[in-house]
C-alpha cells in the first residue's frame, strides 16, 4: 500500500470522528504553542536585555574593585565593599599611552539621599564623577553645562540634573543657577541633562551628577572609587585594552606575579555574552517544561489511539481479511497518530506564531525595544517533533492493532 | 476436466482455551475443483464456519494438510496467508462488514489497497465492473449508512469480485436479510457461478444450501455427508415469481 493511500486511509479514519480528534490534538496543539511562545517571547526578553546594555555602548570596559572570577559577579555586585580602586588609578591608564586604544575614562562613587528645592523635595540618588562622563557615556546635557576639570579639583559644590529630578524639583522653574540641597549639603545647578530613558535597566533621568571629589570628600567620606570605565576606539581592540587595563594596574599596586588581581576589568561584550547565555538557558528550561506538555498531550495521544483500535477491531479484521498484512495495519495506525500530532504541531505553531506577535506589539506599545523573533528553526523542530510524539505514542496501539487475529477481530463485538 | 482448487487431508482444528483443548474439527478430507457451487451445511457449532475460515486462510489448521490450487498451505507466513487473501479468495460475511460512513465505491477499493504487486492494472475500472455486476452502479456514490441490508451485501459481493479472485467464500450471506434480498444475492452468486468462480457458502439452511450444486454436510466437526444437489433451487427463477 503506497503511503497516500495510507495517508488518506489515516484521514478518512479521523474525520469520523471528528470532534474527538480534535480533542487529541489540543493537548498538541497547546504543548507545540506554549513552545513557540516561550522561544519567542524569550528571545524577545534577550533582545530586549541585550539592546539594554548595548545601549550603553559596546566599546566600554568596566573597572571594578575586588577580585573576581572571569565569568562571575564582581564582589560589589555582591554588596561586598571593596576599596582597592582609586581615582587615580583610573586617571593614570589615559597617562603616558598607558592604554593606547582607551578614549576616556571616568569613575563613579553613588550614594543616595534626599533632593530639596525650597519645598519640593525628591529621594534620589547621586552619582560621584568626572567631567569625563557624558564623553564616556556619550550624551549631552541639555540645558546648560556638565561640570568641569577644575570644579572637579576644586571640590565645587556644583550638580547636573537628571530631566525627571529637574522636573520634580522645580516644574516650571528654570533650574539653572539654583540651589538644591542634597542631603544637608548646597550645590548649584550647572546643568540639566536631556531625557535619556533608561538604559542598563536604570532610569538615567532620576540621577544626579556631582564632581568625584566632592562626593568623596564631603558626601561619602571616602577615598575610593566604586566603579571605572574606559571607553575605547574599537570594540574590536577591547581584548588588548583589557590587557593593558590589567597591567597598568597590577603596577600600580605593585602586585607580585603570583598575587591575584585586587580589581576586576569586564568590557562591555563579556557582559553582553553573559547575559546572552542567562536568558538562553532560561528560554530553553522553560521551553523544557513547556515540552512536559508535550508528553502529556503524546500520553493522551496512545489512549485515545488504544481506544480507537479496539472500536475498529472489526475494522482490522477486515482488512487482513481482504489483505492487508500486519505492517498495513501497523503503518495505517501510525498514520493516524502522526496525522493528528502533525497537524496539532502545525496549528500550535501557527497559534504560538501569532500569539507571539500579539506579546511582540503589546510590549512595544508600552515602550519596549522588543523584538518580534521567530525561530524557523523552532519551527522545524516543532513540527519534527510532533511527528516524533505521533510516531513513539502511536507506536504501541498501532502495534496491538497489527497483531490481532483476522477472524477473533471480525468476531469482535 | 478442471482442476482441483481446494483439497484437505486429515485436516483439523483445535482451541486451546486456558489449558482446555476443544477439538472443532477432526480428519476432514475435502476437495473441490474449479468452478464449483458448493455448500457446507451444518447445525450451529457443527465447525462449519471454521472449516470456511482455515480454506479462507483467516485461520490455520492444528494437524493434516491443506493445498490450495496444488501448494500446501500450512507452512504459509502471515505475510504469504495475506497475498492469498488479497489475491486468490473473497469473503462475503454474513453481517457485511462494510466500512462505515465510507461510499459503495472505497468499500469496493479496499481489497485493492493491499494489492502491492499492482495484479489488477486498472483498479478504477475492475472497482466499476465490480459495482455493476451487482447492479449498483446507480449507488457508487452513496456512503455505506445510506444502503438497504440487501444494496450492503451486495457490496460486498462486489468488494470480494474486485480482485478477481479464484473462488469467494459466503459465511451465511442472506443471514441478515430479508427473502427477497437473500432471494436477489443468492442470484448474484448462481450468476457469478455459472461464469465459472468457485463458490464456498456456508449456511445452516437447508434452503440456502440447496442454491448450490453440491452440499457437504458437517456434523461434530467432521463431513457427514457430501452429495450432488438433484434439484437445485434457481434464485433467478425465484425472482422472476416475486415481480
Amino acid at each position: 500500500m503506497d503511503w497516500k493511500s495510507t495517508i488518506r486511509i489515516a484521514y478518512i479514519g479521523l474525520k469520523t470522528k471528528k470532534s474527538r480528534t480534535f480533542m487529541t490534538m489540543l493537548g498538541i496543539i497547546i504543548g507545540i504553542a506554549s513552545v513557540i511562545i516561550i522561544i519567542s517571547v524569550g528571545s524577545g526578553a534577550q533582545s530586549l536585555i541585550l539592546n539594554q546594555v548595548k545601549s550603553m555602548g559596546s566599546n566600554l570596559i568596566g573597572v571594578m574593585p575586588g577580585a573576581s572570577e572571569e565569568a562571575g559577579p564582581p564582589p560589589s555586585a555582591m554588596g561586598i565593599v571593596e576599596t582597592s580602586l582609586k581615582g587615580a588609578d583610573m586617571d593614570s591608564l589615559l597617562e603616558n599611552n598607558n592604554v593606547p586604544n582607551a578614549v576616556a575614562v571616568t569613575y563613579e562613587n553613588r550614594g543616595v539621599g534626599t533632593l530639596q528645592w525650597r519645598e519640593n523635595k525628591y529621594d534620589g540618588t547621586f552619582i560621584g564623577t568626572t567631567a569625563s562622563y557624558p564623553e564616556v557615556h556619550d550624551f549631552e546635557v541639555g540645558r546648560g553645562r556638565f561640570f568641569n576639570k577644575d570644579e572637579e579639583k576644586d571640590l565645587a559644590r556644583v550638580v547636573v540634573l537628571g530631566a525627571d529630578v529637574a522636573q520634580e524639583l522645580f516644574g516650571n522653574n528654570d533650574p539653572l543657577n539654583q540651589n538644591i540641597k542634597i542631603k544637608k549639603e548646597e550645590f548649584r545647578v550647572v546643568g540639566v541633562i536631556v531625557k535619556r530613558g533608561t538604559v542598563t535597566f536604570q532610569n538615567q533621568d532620576s540621577l544626579v551628577f556631582i564632581p568625584s571629589s566632592t562626593c568623596q570628600k564631603i558626601m561619602l567620606g571616602i577615598d575610593y572609587v566604586s566603579l571605572g570605565r574606559v571607553k575605547i576606539d574599537v570594540e574590536e581592540n577591547t581584548k588588548q585594552a583589557v590587557e593593558d587595563i590589567k597591567r597598568v594596574l597590577r603596577e600600580r599596586h605593585s602586585l607580585d606575579k603570583d598575587e591575584p588581581d585586587d580589581f576586576s576589568v569586564r568590557a562591555q561584550t563579556q557582559a553582553i555574552e553573559i547575559f546572552s547565555s542567562i536568558t538562553d538557558s532560561l528560554t530553553y528550561f522553560l521551553a523544557a517544561i513547556a515540552a512536559i506538555s508535550l508528553l502529556v498531550g503524546g500520553i493522551g495521544i496512545m489512549n485515545i489511539m488504544l481506544v480507537a483500535v479496539v472500536e475498529r477491531t472489526r475494522e482490522v479484521g477486515l482488512r487482513k481479511a481482504l489483505g492487508a498484512k500486519n505492517r498495513n495495519i501497523l503503518s495505517q495506525f501510525l498514520a493516524e497518530s502522526v496525522v493528528v500530532t502533525l497537524s496539532g504541531g502545525v496549528v500550535g505553531v501557527i497559534f504560538g506564531v501569532i500569539f507571539s506577535f500579539l506579546v511582540s506589539v503589546v510590549a512595544r506599545q508600552l515602550g519596549y525595544e522588543w523584538d518580534f523573533v521567530i525561530s524557523y528553526v523552532a519551527i522545524f523542530l516543532s513540527c519534527a517533533i510532533s511527528i516524533l510524539i505521533g510516531l513513539v505514542f502511536g507506536v504501541y496501539p498501532a502495534r496491538k492493532a497489527a497483531k490481532l487475529n483476522p477472524i477473533e477481530a471480525l468476531r469482535y463485538e | 476436466m478442471e482442476k482441483t482448487l481446494i483439497k484437505t487431508v486429515h485436516l483439523c482444528k483445535d482451541y486451546d482455551n486456558d489449558g482446555v483443548i476443544t477439538k472443532v474439527l477432526h480428519q476432514v478430507d475435502l476437495e473441490i475443483k474449479s468452478g464449483e457451487f458448493v455448500a457446507i451445511m451444518g447445525p450451529s457449532g457443527s465447525g462449519k464456519s471454521t472449516l470456511m475460515h482455515i480454506l479462507g486462510f483467516l485461520e490455520r489448521l492444528s494437524c493434516g494438510q491443506y493445498f490450495f490450487d496444488g501448494q500446501d498451505s500450512s507452512k504459509l507466513t502471515d505475510d504469504e496467508l495475506a497475498v492469498i487473501r488479497n489475491e486468490k479468495v473473497g469473503f462475503i460475511f454474513q453481517s457485511f462488514n462494510l466500512l462505515p460512513k465510507t461510499s459503495v465505491y472505497d468499500n469496493v477499493r479496499l481489497p485493492l489497497l493491499y494489492d502491492d504487486k499492482k495484479r489488477i492494472k486498472n483498479h478504477n475500472d475492475a472497482i466499476k465492473e465490480a459495482i455493476m455486476a451487482v447492479g449498483l452502479y446507480h449507488r457508487i456514490g452513496n456512503l455505506s449508512n445510506q444502503l438497504s441490508g440487501g444494496e450492503k451485501q451486495r457490496v460486498a459481493i462486489a468488494r470480494a469480485l474486485v480482485t478477481r479472485p479464484e473462488v469467494i467464500f459466503a459465511d451465511e450471506p442472506t443471514g441478515n436479510l430479508d427473502s427477497k434480498s437473500g432471494k436477489l444475492v443468492m442470484e448474484i452468486l448462481q450468476d457469478l457461478n455459472e461464469k465459472g468462480k468457485t463458490i464456498v457458502l456456508v449456511t445452516h439452511e437447508k434452503y440456502t444450501a440447496e442454491h448450490a450444486r453440491r452440499i457437504i454436510k458437517v456434523v461434530d466437526g467432521s463431513i457427514s455427508d457430501d452429495f450432488e444437489v438433484k434439484q437445485r433451487l434457481l434464485a433467478k427463477e425465484e425472482n422472476d415469481l416475486i415481480k
